[in-house]
């Protein structure tokens, strides 16, 4: 008896083993549009659908299906249809590339993604081999575009630290500490910019703490900055740790205006809309989901129908890509990879992460938008 | 100044890692083996308390107390479904499950609640103290407190009541405490369902210290608890409190005073040090194995 009652358990832990892995593979199923007279055009997506950065990459990846209907919807591109195929890569370097292959197999002929640097990194070693065409909606690092057949849809980490060392230093702020996350390319990308672009102004940076991914506790390094004679504090991480640092600046009595990066997208919403301890802060954002013009109205509206909430940065960057892919798709008239590289170059999209072109290193130029949280809301701030 | 402020940093994370260590150490005391699951019993407590104050709309007091029951029973139910089965197995094979157990907890969450980050109001919240220049967290306060009320009460409950003196029994000799007429399966579920107790009520203090809870809240903490316990003396109840609070403090005024990108070198630095010194840990007992 004792034997068979351990054979279910191993059962019924197989069993919901696999239904874990079903419901992980639920989300690969997004064949569209099948049956028109179009052909079809595979667009792969990479990015983390589960794991600890699985929020930034599910937001891709619904923003990249909301491009993908909207194209459908309206005809399609240059007599194709487009389809997403998605795949997981757990923000993991090793799965990253498994999945590319895996998608390569499903025949797919241009890439969105990888949405986080670390695998986007590794998947462009094997892109670069097939000659692929590649769109990072939001990998930043130096390297996530390293060759000829890699575009970007965000700024990169050091135009991100040079654009916000000259705002804080344009505010008077000559004396500003910087806390940052050390063991993210990121975070460290930024400051390394920050750091070179602030101090060749004049300004100096009195004390530049840091931390490790997954710390929850930052008031060791508040207390330091606090007792540093700071006027400004710079913060270049992501929106879950802004959201501790804010709650515990308090408990050490610090009160000094903020400043960040892109991934502050978020934060009022980490937050639970209470911004008196970010009121005032500014930081640098490609994407206002409030924001009135016709092209973001439309996309919010589509995204909050179709997943039930406002649309963040990689969303939005999500969105752009597979908008850039399109153009690319249009100008070249060809799936051929070269012609799709070649016509990356060539085209201008106005996405609503901005209006871009791409340059020589395939990295986006676009102009850069400050933000400023006030009274629970975002509200851009009109350049001097 | 700085350097006071820096102390009570380091104090306030100290007493939530021998939060954690009193139940990893309990654990460990009475049944040896590593409940690397209970990191994660911390999260699975601050979400349901998040759930009961947010969704049910609980007061704090009902909602503390639903949570320590809702973790009391997942810890009994996960040492009779995972580790009871395993009671004779070799140590490596109920490690390895303990591990599994922490994967399915996080799993879940992640699936039930989102990969997201929530923010959870505080169940119970105290204003800081100012002296000076020098400001004190109150919810840093009650941690400390809660934490030395819970030890004090733990180590009577373990020395003086006939279910503490049947779990000395179990962790001395297992098979002569049975014979002596202790219930060995109900010793043992007792022991996890307090140690998870402990744990739901160290996840209600985590978030009133840090206000948010996601899937993986509880694995950091909980190996920085487990190295608490150690660097004590784990088994030692005590101890956990100690090393909790020596953790603390390392850590904080290594960040401060030599470099935070070290800081975690040097606390586990420290705890080498110790356990080549003194490998039962500060508070441990040594025990001589018979052979």
């Amino acid at each position: 008896m004792k034997k068979n009652l351990s054979k279910l358990l191993a059962l019924a832990v197989i069993a919901a083993l696999a239904l874990v892995c079903f419901a992980g593979c639920g989300g690969d199923d997004s064949q569209t549009n099948a049956g028109t007279e179009n052909q079809v055009f595979k667009i792969g997506s990479i990015g983390p659908l589960t794991g600890p950065a699985s929020s930034y990459g599910i937001s891709a990846k619904q923003g990249a299906e909301v491009a993908v209907a909207e194209i459908n919807a309206n005809g399609g591109v240059a007599g194709y249809t487009l389809e997403l195929l998605a795949a997981d890569d757990q923000h993991d370097a090793e799965k990253a590339i498994n999945a590319y292959g895996n998608l390569m197999d499903q025949g797919m002929q241009a890439l969105v993604g990888a949405v986080t640097s670390v695998p986007c990194i590794a998947v462009t070693e094997e892109s670069h081999n097939d000659g692929l065409l590649q769109v990072t909606p939001s990998a930043s690092a130096a390297q996530a575009a390293q060759y000829d057949n890699c575009f970007r849809i965000c700024f990169t980490d050091p135009q991100q630290g040079q654009h916000m060392a000259d705002y804080i230093y344009s505010q008077g702020i000559t004396k500003c500490a910087v806390l940052y996350d050390v063991s993210d390319a990121y975070s460290s990308g930024i400051y390394e910019a920050f750091d070179e672009a602030y101090t060749a102004l004049g300004g100096t940076i009195t004390t530049a703490e840091s931390f490790a991914t997954g710390d929850v506790d930052f008031k060791t390094q508040l207390t330091s900055i606090k007792n540093s004679g700071a006027e400004g504090l710079f913060m270049p991480f992501y929106y879950t740790e802004v959201a501790y640092v804010a709650n515990q600046s308090v408990d050490v009595g610090l009160d000094l205006p903020m400043f960040g990066c892109d991934g502050w997208d978020g934060v009022i919403d980490q937050l639970n809309g209470d911004t008196t301890l970010v009121d005032g802060s500014v930081f640098l954002t490609p994407f206002f989901a409030n924001a009135t013009d016709e092209k973001t109205t439309a996309f919010v509206a589509a995204y909050q129908a179709a997943y039930n909430e406002v649309p963040d940065q990689f969303a939005a960057d999500g969105y752009d890509a597979v908008y850039a892919i399109a153009a690319a798709l249009e100008k070249a008239g060809s799936t051929d990879n070269a012609a799709l590289v070649a016509a990356m170059h060539e085209i201008e999209l106005v996405g609503v992460t901005g209006t871009m072109t791409w340059d020589e290193n395939g990295d986006a130029t676009k102009s850069a938008i400050l933000a400023r949280i006030e009274n629970g809301g975002i509200v851009p701030v009109v350049a001097e | 100044m700085e350097f006071l402020a820096q102390i009570i940093n380091g104090l306030s994370l100290g007493s939530i890692y021998a939060l954690i260590a009193l139940g990893y150490t309990m654990v460990y005391g009475i049944c040896k083996m590593l409940n690397f699951a209970h990191g994660d019993i911390i999260m699975v407590g601050a979400y349901t308390l998040s759930v009961a104050m947010s969704t049910l709309h609980f007061p704090p007091f009902l909602s503390i107390l639903t949570s320590m029951v809702v973790c009391a029973m997942l810890g009994v139910i996960i040492e009779r479904v995972a580790y009871k089965p395993l009671r004779n197995a070799s140590p490596l094979a109920v490690l390895i499950t303990a591990i599994g157990v922490s994967y399915f907890l996080e799993s879940s969450a992640l699936l039930i609640f989102g990969s997201t980050q929530r923010n959870v109001q505080s169940a119970i919240s105290f204003p800081s103290v100012q002296l000076g220049e020098l400001n004190i967290s109150g919810n840093a306060i009650m941690t400390l407190i809660v934490t030395i009320i819970l030890m004090i009460g733990l180590n009577w409950f373990i020395n003086n009541t006939m279910t503490g003196k049947a779990m000395l029994a179990v962790s001395e000799d297992k098979g002569a405490a049975q014979l002596m007429g202790v219930n060995v399966n109900f010793t043992i579920a007792i022991t996890f369902l307090i140690g998870s107790a402990l744990a739901a009520v160290a996840g209600v203090l985590f978030i009133s210290s840090y206000h948010f809870v996601g899937p993986y809240t509880g694995a950091m903490p909980g190996i920085k608890a487990f190295v608490a316990a150690v660097l004590g003396g784990i088994g030692s109840v005590p101890g956990a409190m100690l090393g909790g609070i020596l953790l603390g403090l390392i850590e904080s005024l290594a960040k401060a005073y030599i470099s935070t990108q070290l800081a975690d070198a040097i606390v586990f630095g420290v705890l080498i040090v110790v356990l080549l010194v003194k490998p039962t840990g500060l508070l441990g007992k040594k025990i001589t194995e018979k052979v």
